[in-house]
């Protein structure tokens, strides 16, 4: 499967990465030789395996759904490079 | 200097027991190593006054007769770690100025055990890569030369920093994360041991997710006997981690008796790859007889999927890293674009990713965008998956024909030369994890111990890979591989 710019600049935006125009024919390339690489997976026969979803086999846990860790709202805003009045600020969402 | 940094863990727990010399003073000299070793670049940040603290409580606690294994232990801790207010990046420039407000659960039991924090360890941008050369800190370098060459080495990665720390001396062991190599074959190229657990025995509560099914904690040491130790004191359950086994931590300082009379170890034919090199050859040739001679069965054993275990790990491994650094979007924490006004979030969003993601990252966080997306989730990544269960498989199948453990070589080559694989396409730097790789798809146990030097003086591991939960033995096994090979070579310092 080889990647065209078309795609290039689609999977950017998928990834929410600003890619420039003048950059996509390189990175369709570069995209294209390892999914190229990735087709060796075709030589394998799958049929009636089932695809792993856990490699240990357990069971996950359930726990009572209570609050055990919170109440420094502050704390966790020190990181945000924008934060205000308690919240987190981003530019404006809905118009 | 630097007599007290050279001690391993078990020749500290002894000297502090003994009163031979205090936490103080082996940290002391940590420090001093570490003030003079700036050319290795290993460390990216340096806490020497919660170390002094942490040693005076530490040698408090040795004083009224209350010391576990690891208390007074100096120890480097890899910047993937998150620890309270001290600055954790996992290499990235996306992080630039996080301070965690929180600490992981292996760094927690580290310190509860009187471990001491010397500082956080250089590694590739968000553990991608396998020579250091993607962090944002630029690469650490390895304490290794080549004969008759100053060139720069890389001490390999992603746990570079934590390879190129343990190996100079500057602490006593440190901590790594592997998920397709990250800890073993940093071991290899820098000459000390690396272990990497089976997957769910270290919590990953507090470890910067790379690829969640995969990524798995552990110790890089001096010795196989301080792997023992140390990998005790990382263990156990944890309920904030989901996938954190609930099992009984074994004594695996206990298991290493160095008998391995009558046990099985499996030589997997498909691991002979084309192009490697005749020193890797005979280097697994020579463990395989030092088995022998100590008294294990040697038996050739087949793993028909091999060949397809790194297309798969690079489908699966990019597709959880785009789902876990999805939220590195300039909104919580780290860098954020500046953008201007009649811009919005998604420019805000694209801008910051673009600016504080490297290459490799970019690379990788896009290819998992691709292999999940519509259309093409089926061919990609749930043929990824299905492949995944059947290398898995595999490795079941030789076990339950009564192989105990598996011999072979570390990496295909010794370490390369900072900047040698910048012009190299990217498939050509993933096939460094070619033999690592396979275990963390199947999930199982596998430690890289050094075992010679190679032509240019350069160290060579070999790899033994564990049945799943049985670290003990396999880490008995290494110990009777480290004494038929009583590697002891040391880099001579140039830094």
């Amino acid at each position: 499967m080889s990647i065209d710019k078309d795609t290039a600049r689609r999977v950017a935006h998928l990834a929410r990465i600003a890619v420039p125009e003048d950059q996509l024919d390189a990175l369709a390339g570069e995209l294209s030789g390892i999914l190229g690489f990735m087709e060796q997976l075709n030589e394998v026969d799958v049929d009636g395996v089932e695809p792993m979803t856990s490699v240990t086999p357990m069971d996950l846990k359930s726990r009572p759904d209570e609050i055990t860790d919170g109440g420094y709202p502050e704390r966790i805003l020190a990181n945000a490079p924008d934060a205000r009045e308690g919240f987190f600020a981003v530019p404006k969402v809905v118009e | 200097m630097g007599e007290l940094s050279r001690l391993t863990i078990s020749q500290a727990r002894e000297g502090l027991r003994n009163r031979s010399f205090t936490s103080e003073d082996i940290t002391t000299d940590c420090l001093t190593e570490i003030e003079a070793a700036d050319a290795l670049n290993a460390f990216c940040a340096k806490t020497p006054e919660k170390a002094l603290e942490q040693a005076r409580a530490a040698d408090a606690r040795l004083a009224a007769g209350d010391a576990p294994d690891m208390c007074g232990v100096p120890l480097g801790i890899k910047d993937l770690f998150c620890t309270e207010d001290v600055p954790a990046q996992a290499g990235s420039n996306i992080l630039t100025g996080f301070k965690p407000p929180y600490e992981s659960t292996i760094t927690a039991k580290l310190w509860e055990r009187g471990a001491v924090h010397l500082g956080k360890l250089n590694m590739d941008e968000f553990a991608m890569g396998s020579s250091n050369e993607t962090s944002a800190y630029g690469p650490a370098i390895s304490p290794w030369q080549r004969k008759g060459s100053n060139a720069a080495l890389t001490p390999g990665g992603s746990s570079g920093g934590s390879a190129s720390a343990v190996s100079a001396d500057l602490c006593l062991a440190a901590t790594g994360t592997d998920t397709g190599g990250s800890i073993r074959q940093p071991a290899a190229f820098t000459g000390i041991v690396g272990v990497k657990p089976t997957y769910g025995r270290c919590s990953r509560w507090g470890v910067v997710a790379f690829a969640s099914s995969l990524d798995q904690a552990g110790p890089m040491t001096k010795s196989v006997r301080d792997a023992a130790i140390m990998l005790e004191a990382m263990s156990g359950h944890d309920p904030r981690d989901s996938t954190s086994a609930d099992l009984p931590v074994p004594n695996f300082e206990a298991a290493l008796t160095g008998d391995i009379r009558g046990k099985t170890i499996g030589i997997p034919r498909e691991y002979r790859i084309d192009g490697m090199p005749d020193e890797i050859e005979a280097l697994w040739q020579e463990g395989t007889a030092k088995l022998k001679a100590a008294g294990a069965n040697i038996v050739d054993i087949s793993l028909p999927h091999t060949k397809y275990a790194l297309p798969a790990y690079y489908v699966i491994a990019p597709a959880e890293a785009s789902s876990n650094l999805a939220r590195y979007d300039g909104v919580k924490y780290g860098h954020r674009a500046k953008i201007s006004a009649n811009e919005g979030i998604t420019e805000m969003y694209e801008r910051t990713r673009a600016e504080g993601f490297g290459a490799e990252v970019k690379r990788r966080v896009m290819i998992g965008a691709y292999v999940l997306s519509a259309g093409f989730y089926d061919a990609y990544y749930r043929r990824a998956q299905r492949v995944r269960t059947l290398i898995k498989r595999d490795f079941e199948t030789v076990f339950a024909d009564g192989v105990d453990a598996i011999l072979t070589p570390a990496t295909p080559s010794a370490a390369f030369g900072i900047g040698e694989m910048a012009d190299a396409d990217p498939i050509s730097m993933y096939l460094n994890d070619v033999f690592t790789v396979t275990v963390n798809l199947a999930g199982l146990p596998g430690i890289s111990v050094p075992a010679g030097l190679d032509k240019q003086g350069l160290p060579l591991g070999l790899q033994i890979i564990g049945q799943p939960w049985g670290e003990a033995d396999m880490m008995n096994a290494a110990y009777a591989l480290e004494e038929a090979s009583g590697f002891s070579a040391h880099a001579s310092r140039w830094w």
